[in-house]
């Protein structure tokens, strides 16, 4: 019913809402609303989180104390972990379904999918997505995804074990690992699911963006989010395809005997018939979505640190038309570098000169959202909210890990780093942790509007932040010295090299901080759920925000506003705007103008 | 034991965060219901965040003074000079940058700590300095980018001159296998497929080449020091990665293709072993070693420096104990050890 909702006239938005039932099942199941979606989404990548965060400490736990008997490893593992000492290839497997739920499952579905649904229609001033169906159909797949990928952790020969980039020879051969029988097929499935979901919300969320902005909501008018949520879905469409050929391709060289990834095998004593695959092939179709990726993740956190960081330091978010720009050029590059994860993989070295050349560039467009977000803070009045401290640690993190992209994305230094503990750390910090940090920032800024009102408490946010801040900088700044030292990733122990040994207590102390930091989620996991049912109700517009989510209707209401849908008269970063002669604010008293406040008398448009 | 401690203490903490969080909640509760920071809470965050930074110099500089030692010694190929100067500039330029954009950050966020009747510069737009800091990681950039290439083209080029020696390196799940190309010099062809495990022929070499037939095969790498060796990778199974970290080189194995990494080793073994890095991190090393064997655990002799290849690409089950000792030696002593290997030609013609 809401396909043409986002006409203007008044005499439409008597529809909304009010005229018809909702059962339990279309409210909160197969809701085609978006802040229900939202939600769903949220939930569900949370709950996956908390499962990817669990593996990450098994896995932790054996590198610290490499062949130690734990009762919780027996407890969780079951029989890959008799008499509670960890199995080899239960440890690669715990690493690569940690890998691949942390970035498909909570930092691409919970992260984008949570907050594009969430604030597109509400930042643009849409009644909802541009169809509610698809949006409907895209969380049903994504949930069908996880389901599968959960359920292949019980498989009988274990669930997928090669990586979470499940490079073939190893993924595609049962006899190379065991995780590669059954558990590879429905770890294939589910990410060909997966991708099914992310297509029909990017195609969405892209829709949505270009046909349903509300009256005067001009392109340069969007709050910054909007641009990052818009960008992400574009190249999620443009990339995430190919890694569906790619999946395709394997399962059909798994299943069918085709050879695309497969040549001049011969594994446990006898030859396999496979003739003229390149497994350089199968690199650089996953990585021509794996690089993407990472900014599919990054974007969405740095769009709405933006929005959270301009909100919050009463200011105008320094250099928006550069903010815009920087998106898109990274957005553009980030489909031209994925050769560097690549360097040593046999390709031609000529192609590894021409990938350091673009990867190095993407440093520039970044090193001017790093310096416009300090510029932001520069002179402001800063609200130091939970949502503000994480946008403030994503900077910092984002910058920590990003200069040592600097060293990897060179492709001679690459070369004795490579796939060492030293791109662990790189990764973790500039999109694992920062990218986290965006989603933290946006719950604690958003959870009214996902709560009718509701929000966090603000003294255990800031406890979750400081623990977790100090303790993720405990857990991977170490990690680049191992790395350096050589050690490589993706080593069930490293006893088997003396040469390893002094490191040993480096991974201890790892080790804990990625347990304490592990124990301060807790502390946001009471808070959500405590908050979602017995939080404090704030006022419309807690944080003094401009954009126009926060004059819509607090209670959930299809169609968002009660009335007719704002108009839009001005850029969303009029905080702290002077008037004229530098007295007061432009409305007395009040820092900041909505975007739906028609400009005053003698008020200049500076930007837009 | 120890293990158990940890992670009982580290539970007990957890919980008394959660109590402590409890208790502090409680008695906000009173004072004031708004969850929106006020200018207590800006206060306290803002000072945290300039103690943040001190943290974060801290970590630094702790992990600096605790952990430089345990780096990879210096470089015992040609190029890994070169390779290490590009990363300490790299390095270099990389604190710098962090150390003033880090302060900036946090200072601000410090300084400029939400204060009632405080008002916010209105300050959008300024084109000169977006220009600059466009510019300068453009320039900075374009320097590391021509370095960088410089030595890449220099590292991976892979040409005959100099009279390197030829040697394949064979992966196969779990275990490496070199082949020397033997007196002539040209490895000879060899494809799985013709592989006869009964007939010692592991490798899979082609026995009607001739080229093949005095190539040595061998389960430990020995180089002579000063001499250009041409690396010849391949793989039977899966990917694997020839990862030699003290000679600063590294290549991926691929099933189907040969790959190919050269580099010269200037230190022989024990050359390396009288490296003062090298002693030290021996001599740390086995103390560790004796703590262990004091305990009676496995896995505790005593260690002696020694190059390696580890396998660096996910390969299995093993992947983390597939490796290879590499003995770099004079040229005598190299050419003593090859002179009692024996040829393909002589195990084949002996089974």
């Amino acid at each position: 019913m809401s396909a043409n909702a986002h006409a203007h006239s008044e005499d439409h938005h008597e529809d909304h809402g009010h005229h018809h039932k909702e059962t339990f099942v279309t409210k909160y199941i197969f809701s085609q609303d978006h802040k229900m979606i939202a939600k769903q989404y949220l939930i569900t990548g949370l709950i996956m989180g908390f499962i990817g965060i669990a593996m990450s400490l098994l896995f932790r736990m054996q590198i610290a104390w490499p062949g130690q008997s734990f009762p919780i490893f027996e407890a969780l593992l079951g029989k890959w972990a008799p008499d509670g000492v960890m199995d080899a290839d239960i440890y690669l497997a715990l690493v690569t379904i940690h890998g691949t739920i942390m970035v498909f499952f909570v930092l691409t579905a919970g992260l984008s999918g949570t907050f594009s649904n969430l604030l597109i229609p509400l930042q643009i001033g849409a009644r909802d997505m541009a169809s509610g169906f698809l949006n409907m159909v895209s969380y049903w797949l994504f949930f069908t995804s996880s389901i599968i990928m959960v359920f292949s952790l019980f498989v009988e020969a274990g669930p997928a074990a090669a990586g979470w980039t499940v490079y073939p020879p190893l993924s595609a051969l049962p006899m190379a690992q065991s995780g590669s029988g059954m558990g590879m097929t429905l770890w294939l499935v589910s990410m060909a699911i997966f991708i099914a979901s992310s297509l029909l919300g990017s195609l969405n969320y892209i829709v949505t963006v270009i046909n349903l902005r509300t009256k005067g909501m001009s392109m340069t008018r969007l709050p910054l989010t909007i641009w990052a949520f818009f960008v992400t879905a574009i190249i999620g469409v443009i990339s995430f395809p190919v890694l569906f050929s790619a999946a395709l391709l394997l399962i059909m060289d798994r299943s069918f005997g085709t050879s695309f990834f497969l040549s001049d095998i011969f594994i446990q004593g006898e030859v396999l018939h496979y003739q003229g695959g390149s497994p350089v092939l199968y690199e650089h179709l996953f990585w021509f979505l794996g690089h993407p990726e990472v900014y599919i993740v990054l974007l969405p956190a740095l769009g709405i640190t933006s929005e959270v960081m301009s909100t919050n330091a009463r200011k105008p978010i320094f250099g928006y038309r550069a903010m815009v720009t920087s998106i898109i050029a990274i957005a553009f590059l980030s489909t031209i570098v994925w050769g560097h994860h690549m360097f040593i993989s046999g390709m031609n070295p000529f192609l590894g000169s021409v990938f350091t050349f673009t990867t190095l560039l993407i440093a520039i467009p970044s090193a001017v959202k790093a310096f416009n977000y300090i510029t932001t803070l520069w002179k402001g009045n800063l609200q130091l909210n939970p949502a503000m401290l994480f946008s403030i640690g994503l900077v910092s993190t984002f910058i920590t890990g990003g200069l040592t992209g600097i060293i990897l994305g060179d492709s001679t230094l690459d070369i004795n780093v490579h796939d060492t503990y030293f791109v662990v750390a790189h990764f973790h910090l500039v999109m694992g942790i920062s990218a986290l940090y965006g989603l933290f920032a946006g719950v604690y800024h958003w959870f009214p509007k996902m709560f009718e009102g509701r929000m966090l408490n603000k003294n255990l946010g800031f406890v979750h932040f400081w623990i977790t801040v100090i303790g993720a900088y405990g857990v991977f700044f170490p990690m680049h010295f191992i790395g350096m030292a050589g050690l490589p990733r993706r080593y069930y122990t490293n006893t088997a090299f003396p040469y390893f040994d002094d490191l040993a207590d480096v991974n201890v102390v790892i080790t804990i901080f990625a347990i304490i930091t592990a124990g301060a989620q807790i502390v946001f996991l009471y808070n959500f759920i405590h908050s979602m049912y017995y939080g404090k109700k704030g006022p419309k517009n807690p944080w003094n925000s401009t954009t126009l989510e926060w004059t819509a209707e607090v209670k959930h209401i299809h169609g968002n506003w009660d009335g007719p849908l704002p108009e839009v008269h001005r850029w969303a970063y009029d905080y702290s705007k002077p008037n004229s002669d530098d007295t007061d604010y432009m409305i007395p008293g009040q820092d900041f103008i909505p975007q739906d406040v028609p400009m005053m008398e003698n008020e200049e448009e500076l930007h837009h | 034991m120890t293990a158990f401690l940890t992670i009982g203490v580290l539970v007990l903490v957890a919980i008394a965060i959660w109590q402590m969080t409890k208790i502090f909640e409680l008695s906000q509760i009173k004072k004031d219901a708004s969850q929106i920071a006020n200018d207590n809470d800006n206060k306290y965050n803002g000072y945290l965040m300039f103690a943040f930074l001190v943290f974060i110099y801290g970590i630094t500089i702790f992990s600096f003074y605790k952990y430089t030692k345990i780096l990879l010694p210096k470089a015992a190929s040609a190029h890994g000079a070169d390779y290490d100067n590009l990363m300490l500039v790299s390095f270099i330029i990389i604190f710098i940058v962090q150390t003033i954009t880090q302060a900036l950050l946090h200072y601000f966020a410090y300084k400029y700590r939400g204060r009632k009747g405080q008002k916010a510069l209105y300050y959008a737009d300024n084109n000169k300095l977006e220009i600059i800091w466009t510019m300068i990681p453009v320039v900075v950039l374009a320097g590391l980018i021509l370095w960088g290439l410089y030595s890449w083209v220099n590292i991976m080029d892979i040409n005959d001159q100099d009279d390197p020696i030829v040697v394949e390196l064979y992966a196969q799940q779990f275990n490496w296998t070199a082949r020397y190309a033997g007196e002539d010099n040209v490895l000879g062809e060899a494809n799985v497929r013709l592989i006869d495990i009964d007939n010692i022929n592991v490798l899979g070499l082609d026995t009607s080449d001739s080229y093949a037939s005095d190539d040595v095969i061998v389960k430990e790498l020995h180089l002579p020091v000063g001499r250009k060796v041409n690396f010849k990778m391949r793989s039977q199974d899966v990917l694997h990665s020839a990862y030699m970290p003290h000679f600063r080189a590294q290549m991926n194995c691929v099933p189907g293709m040969i790959t190919q990494f050269s580099y010269t080793p200037i230190y022989t073994t024990e050359q390396m072993r009288q490296d003062p890095d090298v002693i030290d991190k021996v001599k740390r090393t086995n103390t560790i070693r004796a703590e262990r064997a004091q305990i009676g655990a496995p896995n505790s002799d005593p260690w002696e420096f020694d190059y390696i290849l580890l396998c660096n690409k996910i390969c299995g089950k093993s992947h983390y104990n597939m490796q290879m000792k590499i003995i770099v030696e004079t040229q005598e002593e190299y050419d003593a050890w090859m002179a009692e290997q024996k040829t393909f030609a002589q195990i084949v013609v002996t089974n």
